[in-house]
C-alpha cells in the first residue's frame, strides 16, 4: 500500500463507490439525469433539479476551468507538510458541477482564475485514486 | 415576531486565555454574569440553550449545564454548530416565547479553545472541516476555504488586500477601547499586509483568534421585560438564510444567503439598512465583513471594499461595525464566537459602552454565519419597540 504520510482516504459508500472505481481507470465520472439532462457533483440519489431517480453514471470530458484558488502555506496538518505550498482550488467541469481540487504539473504562482485545467490521476493508496486537474496546455 | 420578545440580561465571562476555567465552568460562569444582570435567580428560567464545546462535548450538553445549575427547564436545546447557528437558536428561542413554550430563556455558550484544547489540537479539530471524500483529501486548512471566497471576490470585483486588511484594522482600533478584548494593540493596513501569509490572499491579521470565553444573555416576553431592572433590548426582526454546506457546492462564492437573511429580518423590523446605528458582522475573516456589507444592502454587490475603507466602518464613521473587536480581535472560542456580537449589541442599545459607546444608538443588527458562508442568521435589536 502506498505510503500517505497520514493524509485523509475517501472512504467510499455504495452512493460514491462508481466515482472511486472510475478514478481507478482514469475516467472521471459524475451523474447525469435521464429526465432533465442536469449533469450533478457530488453523487445523489436524485437529481437535485427535478427529484428523478433516472440518475446514470457517465464519463465527464475531464476538461475544466478554475473559478477560484488559494496557495496554501501554511498546511492543515503535518502530513500535508512537505507539499506546501500547494493550491486548492475550485474548477467547474465542462459538463458544469464544481470539484474542490489541487491543481499540480505547474508552479502555484501561475495558477488564475478562469484558466483551463484537465483531471489527471493520483494513486493515493492501492484502493484509492485521487482525480487532481493541471494545466491544460502543458 | 417584532416587538414580542426582549434581551434582559447579557454578559461576558472573561476571554482570550483563561486557564483557570473549564469549558463548563465558563459556561455557567456566563449565565450565572447574566442572570445577575437580569436580576433573577437560576429557578426563574424555564428555559436553556447551549452549544456544543469543542474542549468538553457532551451529546447532552444542555441537560449537563442544566444539571450542574440545578435548574429543571421545560425548554432545553443544544446548539450543535456556532456562528449562524447562533443567531439561529435566538430566533427559535423568541419563537418558543412568542408562542407560550416557555417564559424566560437563558442561553449560554462557551469553550475552552486555548486551555481546554492545545492551539494544534483545535487546529487539528478544525482540519475536520469539509467534505471527508470530496474535498478533505486536498489539504484545505480552513482559512483556504475563505482564501476561496476572497479570490473570486477579488477576481470578480477588483478587491483589495488593502480593503481586507481595513477591516482587521477597525476591529482592532474598536478593541484597543474594550478592555475586555484579547487584542489591543492598533494596527495599520501595513501591519496586516506583512503579517505571514496563511493562505492566498489570507494573511495572519485576516484570520480571527483561538480564544477561551463564554457570552449568556437572558429573554423573556417584551411585556414581562418591563418589570426587569435593565432597560429591555426588544428583538425587532430575524431571518435565516440557508445555501449549502460544503464549500464546492455553493452556487455562489461572492453573495451568500446573508442577502436572504438580512431581507428577512429587515421585512420582520419593517427597517432597512439606513436604520441600523451599529452592527456586529461575523468576522471569521475579513472577507466575510466585505460580503456580509453588500449582501446585507448596507452597499451594492462589489462595493463591500471601498465601503470599508477611510474609516467607515469605525467608530466616527457612517457605520460601526464590530465595536467590541469582533471575532478578529475581542475573542473567538469557536461555537460561542456570536454571542459576543449579542451580548455588545445589548450593550450599546444600553449605552453603556463608555469610550467605544456609538452615540445615541437606537438600532443595532447582529450578523452571523457558519460552516463556509452555508448558514446565516440576522437579528434587528432595539432599545424602543417600533
Amino acid at each position: 500500500m502506498a505510503d500517505t504520510h497520514g493524509k485523509p482516504v475517501p472512504m467510499p459508500t455504495r452512493e460514491t463507490l462508481p466515482f472511486w472505481e472510475g478514478c481507478g481507470r482514469g475516467e472521471l465520472m459524475i451523474q447525469r439525469c435521464g429526465e432533465c439532462g442536469q449533469f450533478q457533483f457530488f453523487p445523489r440519489l436524485y437529481c437535485s433539479r427535478c427529484m428523478s431517480e433516472r440518475v446514470a453514471w457517465v464519463k465527464a470530458s475531464g476538461g475544466a476551468e478554475v473559478t477560484s484558488f488559494t496557495i496554501v502555506r501554511r498546511p492543515v496538518s503535518s502530513a500535508f507538510a512537505a507539499d506546501a505550498p500547494y493550491v486548492v482550488a475550485l474548477v467547474r467541469l465542462e459538463e458544469g458541477p464544481t470539484m474542490m481540487t489541487n491543481i499540480v504539473g505547474c508552479p502555484p504562482e501561475r495558477v488564475a482564475i478562469g484558466m483551463a485545467v484537465e483531471a489527471v490521476f493520483e494513486r493515493l493508496t492501492d484502493e484509492i485514486t485521487l482525480p487532481k486537474f493541471r494545466p491544460r496546455n502543458g | 415576531m417584532r416587538n414580542k420578545v426582549a434581551i434582559v440580561g447579557a454578559a461576558d465571562t472573561e476571554v482570550g486565555v483563561v486557564p483557570d476555567l473549564s469549558a463548563t465552568q465558563l459556561y455557567v460562569k456566563a449565565a450565572r454574569l447574566a442572570l445577575a444582570d437580569a436580576g433573577i435567580g437560576k429557578d426563574d428560567v424555564d428555559g436553556l440553550i447551549t452549544c456544543v464545546s469543542w474542549a468538553e462535548p457532551y451529546v447532552y450538553h444542555a441537560e449537563i449545564i442544566a444539571e450542574y445549575m440545578r435548574i429543571f427547564p421545560r425548554y432545553c436545546i443544544t446548539a450543535p454548530a456556532g456562528g449562524g447557528t447562533t443567531l439561529t437558536m435566538l430566533h427559535h428561542a423568541a419563537s418558543a416565547i412568542a408562542t407560550g413554550m416557555c417564559e424566560t430563556i437563558l442561553i449560554t455558550m462557551a469553550d475552552s479553545q486555548v486551555s481546554g484544547l492545545s492551539r494544534d489540537k483545535a487546529i487539528e479539530a478544525m482540519s475536520t472541516a469539509g467534505h471527508p471524500q470530496f474535498e478533505r483529501p486536498y489539504g484545505p486548512p480552513i482559512p483556504a476555504f475563505y482564501a476561496l471566497i476572497a479570490q473570486a471576490h477579488r477576481h470578480a470585483y477588483g478587491t483589495t488586500d488593502e480593503q481586507r486588511a481595513a477591516v482587521a484594522v477597525a476591529c482592532r482600533r474598536h478593541a484597543s477601547m474594550n478592555p475586555a478584548a484579547q487584542m489591543r494593540k492598533p494596527i495599520a493596513i501595513a501591519d496586516v499586509l506583512n503579517s505571514r501569509m496563511i493562505s492566498d490572499p489570507l494573511h495572519l491579521l485576516d484570520c480571527s483568534l483561538v480564544s477561551d470565553g463564554g457570552a449568556a444573555i437572558v429573554m423573556t416576553s417584551a411585556e414581562r421585560a418591563r418589570d426587569f431592572p435593565r432597560r429591555p433590548v426588544y428583538l425587532l426582526g430575524a431571518g435565516e438564510g440557508h445555501s449549502h454546506e460544503h464549500l464546492s457546492q455553493a452556487l455562489s462564492l461572492t453573495t451568500s444567503a446573508a442577502r436572504e437573511a438580512g431581507a428577512r429580518a429587515y421585512a420582520m423590523a419593517g427597517l432597512g439598512p439606513k436604520d441600523i446605528d451599529v452592527a456586529e458582522l461575523y468576522d471569521c475573516f475579513t472577507p466575510v465583513v466585505i460580503i456580509e456589507l453588500e449582501d446585507l444592502g448596507f452597499c451594492p454587490k462589489g462595493e463591500g471594499g471601498r465601503f470599508v475603507e477611510n474609516g467607515r466602518i469605525e467608530l466616527g464613521g457612517e457605520l460601526p461595525v464590530n465595536t467590541h473587536g469582533g471575532l478578529l480581535s475581542h475573542c473567538h472560542p469557536g461555537h460561542p464566537g456570536s454571542m459576543f456580537a449579542i451580548t455588545e449589541a445589548v450593550r450599546q442599545l444600553r449605552g453603556e459602552c463608555g469610550p467605544r459607546q456609538v452615540p445615541a444608538a437606537r438600532v443595532a443588527l447582529v450578523h452571523g454565519q457558519g460552516g463556509f458562508m452555508s448558514s446565516h442568521g440576522t437579528a434587528i435589536f432595539g432599545n424602543e419597540m417600533v
